[in-house]
């Protein structure tokens, strides 16, 4: 069975339709790529998936548990909403770091909350802190741990909001240009990180620019145009073997 | 001469000093629930606090303290505020909260409005509740925004107080004024003066404080 099945979700802003019947699945431990032109719909598909947009129509399930359901959205509550998206983590083009927070306050202000609602926050408090520390370790960012964000580099940034995104073990980690604001020299540490995430088989959904990142790292790669999925398949295939004439004529651009 | 008006301008001087503070005290968190109001997504709220908020704003606060002070006893033909002294300050002090809370609110609107929309999503998708997200990610942030603009309203009213003579309470202008009069002397006005500039002196010290405190993060 599939981890994640996305069924017929479409999407209308005012007059304009984002989404037009987007499917899909994907299995535990894969790393799924979406690619595509600006415009194309893919930052909606993760927002939607994330529950900051909600769906017209369609369906989501995770572990083949029906996580929303665009028909009966009014029975949804907040609670609900708020659970759904501990499956889900999302990893933001321009990083949303809390200013207030160190490094490691961001990663453990999540973790810390829901075991304060749990009421178990007194027992939980050290793991928190080693989780939140390893977490920044695998980053790269042992010695970053006390800074603040605005002391910290882009790349370091998104390598703390990775962290952030991690530190609640969200069944799908998801990315939207995790690269796109960062200077090419910078673009390079958190790819890295990517990609040591894909090798201990992280389930990811990155939305890039990047096609070569792309190739090496996903497994499977879903190009997008115009709100629907033009092609899908094995990363190799749709990058060096484009078959449909809309993902050559986007390829060809890189 | 010295000792009695000194005497006289500190006892003017408290009554400027409680209506300062009570006026803060009520319409620091009064302008708060304004300024929700003023951002609701419900127009039979939002309409009518704008309006209030407009018609505080656009008129003088001298014209306010007179209609709140008279309105009532003429309007209604209930003396609401008691009487005397202390039903003078009463009418005084609501009209102060309702004034400054106004101004409080838009500093507030401002302030909660100039945080990303990514800081609420980032708290979203972490799964914090909108209480969460507001009281632990976006307040902080509001109020290192809001920290000079409020300084300004906050020594703003420190003189406005003065005007609560119109409806004739006994504020520190007035004392020192009574010694024109009394003893044809002018200098007691200047010393009022020199009251307000040492208090707003410590107001200002007590706010670079507060952005010093602040300055820790961007």
């Amino acid at each position: 069975m599939s981890l994640l099945s996305v069924e017929n979700i479409t999407k209308t802003f005012e007059d304009t339709e984002v989404l037009k019947g987007i499917g899909f699945e994907m299995n535990q431990g894969e790393v799924l790529s979406i690619i595509g032109s600006s415009g194309s719909g893919k930052t909606t598909l993760l927002r939607c998936l994330n529950f900051l947009e909600s769906p017209d129509t369609g369906t989501i399930s995770v572990n083949g548990q029906l996580l929303f359901d665009a028909s009966d959205k009014g029975k949804m509550t907040e609670a609900d909403i708020r659970r759904n998206r501990l499956h889900f983590g999302l990893v933001f083009q321009s990083f949303n770091l809390f200013p207030q927070y160190t490094a490691l306050e961001n990663v453990m202000l999540a973790p810390r909350l829901l075991a304060k609602e749990q009421g178990n926050l007194k027992d939980k408090e050290e793991e928190i802190r080693s989780q939140g520390e390893e977490l920044l370790r695998q980053m790269g960012l042992s010695d970053r741990m006390t800074n603040y964000p605005h002391q910290l580099s882009g790349g370091q940034c998104q390598r703390v909001a990775i962290a952030r995104a991690l530190a609640l073990k969200p069944d799908i980690l998801c990315f939207d240009e995790p690269t796109s604001a960062l200077d090419p020299e910078l673009t390079g540490e958190v790819l890295r990180v990517i990609r040591e995430l894909a090798t201990k088989h992280t389930t990811m959904i990155i939305v890039t620019h990047e096609m070569l990142f792309a190739r090496d790292v996903a497994d499977h790669v879903i190009f997008m145009d115009g709100g629907v999925i033009v092609e899908q398949g094995l990363a190799s295939d749709v990058i060096d073997n484009p078959q449909n004439e809309r993902t050559k004529k986007f390829l060809s651009r890189y | 001469m010295f000792y009695e008006v000194t005497l006289s301008l500190i006892g003017g001087f408290v009554t400027t000093i409680e209506l300062f503070v009570l006026t803060l005290v009520f319409a620091l968190p009064l302008g708060l629930i304004i300024s929700f109001g003023s951002m609701s997504r419900h127009s039979v709220l939002r309409v009518p606090i704008r309006f209030l908020i407009w018609i505080i704003r656009g008129t003088p606060l001298l014209l306010q303290l007179l209609v709140f002070y008279y309105g009532p006893g003429i309007i209604l033909h209930t003396n609401i505020w008691g009487s005397g002294d202390e039903g003078r300050f009463m009418a005084a002090l609501v009209a102060f909260v309702i004034n400054y809370s106004c101004y409080f609110s838009e500093i507030y609107r401002g302030g909660i409005q100039s945080i990303p929309k990514g800081q609420y999503e980032a708290g979203e998708v972490l799964g914090l509740t909108k209480s969460q997200i507001f009281f632990k990610i976006v307040l902080l942030q509001v109020i290192k925004r809001i920290v000079p603009p409020i300084s300004n309203e906050v020594i703003t009213l420190v003189k406005d107080t003065s005007l609560a003579r119109v409806i004739a309470v006994y504020e520190i202008i007035w004392s020192g004024q009574a010694f024109i009069k009394s003893a044809g002397i002018i200098w007691p006005l200047f010393y009022t003066g020199a009251f307000y500039l040492a208090f707003s002196g410590l107001l200002t010290v007590l706010f670079a404080a507060i952005e010093k405190k602040l300055e820790y993060f961007r």
